[in-house]
């Protein structure tokens, strides 16, 4: 896989307590092992991103089991409890073993 | 005459070519239900396994997904499970299958008490019109489900 580049939204503030929605997207083809070459007519094997994970200062927040069914350029949005200062880690962990992160910092008031 | 002659006998090989070539397509397009054939009994399977000999219940779980979608590459998706989300009752997981795909597994969805509420949403592929499944397992071991039907216009399971 040339470049996956991750990229996440979420509220730089929040209030303790309050429940913020986190957005992420990663840009990868997410091959899904169905298709055939044009040429060759064979099975183009399967390349996904099969794991996510977002984590909160050691722990984890919310992850997620990807398989084929899964469109290109995964997006994925999901909810956590703001509970103080720091920056959640997430995680894309590719078919090929290579992994993806990226982090985003909250400040908590 | 001779010019009549050889261009009807062209006519004969234009007709007899555009007959051939007609089947050929309806042969193909007989074939392509056979390809991205819907595999019923490997969801069922699959849901089996995650239920592990209880029965899901119904309500609790919202399945938001379009009910026509034109293009089956890219589905909006987005599951909400009724529950406090604290640590004594919270939602652990949900499960999405789609009924009619070559493989029935979308995705699963881990939640955590920290998660604060249930709800998660993606983008899916769906090869044609078929059923979309929800199984939502609770901290209490109760699973619930719910199914949603989707049209597809044109599927997303790439030749």
């Amino acid at each position: 896989m040339a470049k996956s580049k991750p990229r996440i939204k979420l509220p730089a503030k929040a209030a303790k307590g309050e429940i913020i929605q986190i957005k992420t997207l990663i840009s990868h083809k997410m091959e899904s092992g169905q298709r055939k070459d044009k040429k060759t007519g064979e099975k183009i094997p399967r390349q996904i991103i099969n794991k996510f994970v977002c984590t909160f200062k050691g722990k984890e927040v919310f992850s997620a089991d990807w398989h084929g069914a899964i469109s290109a350029n995964p997006y994925m949005s999901f909810y956590t409890v703001a509970t103080e200062s720091g920056a959640y880690e997430f995680t894309w962990t590719d078919d090929d073993g290579s992994v993806y992160s990226k982090s985003a910092k909250i400040a908590v008031s | 005459m001779n010019t009549t002659k050889h261009s009807t006998k062209l006519n004969r090989r234009e007709i007899l070519f555009s007959l051939g070539a007609g089947s050929m397509a309806l042969v193909t397009l007989t074939m392509l239900p056979g390809l991205a054939r819907a595999d019923k009994t490997a969801a069922d399977a699959e849901i089996k396994k995650i239920l592990g000999g209880k029965t899901a219940q119904d309500g609790r779980v919202t399945l938001d997904v379009p009910q026509i979608a034109e293009n089956g590459n890219t589905v909006q998706l987005e599951v909400a499970v009724d529950s406090p989300m604290t640590e004594k009752d919270y939602v652990k997981a949900v499960h999405v299958f789609a009924d009619g795909n070559p493989v029935p597994n979308v995705a699963s969805f881990h939640f955590t008490p920290a998660s604060g509420k249930a709800v998660a949403a993606t983008r899916m592929r769906l090869a044609k019109t078929q059923n979309v499944i929800a199984l939502a397992e609770m901290s209490d071991g109760s699973i619930y489900s719910t199914q949603a039907a989707v049209k597809v216009t044109i599927g997303g399971c790439g030749g």
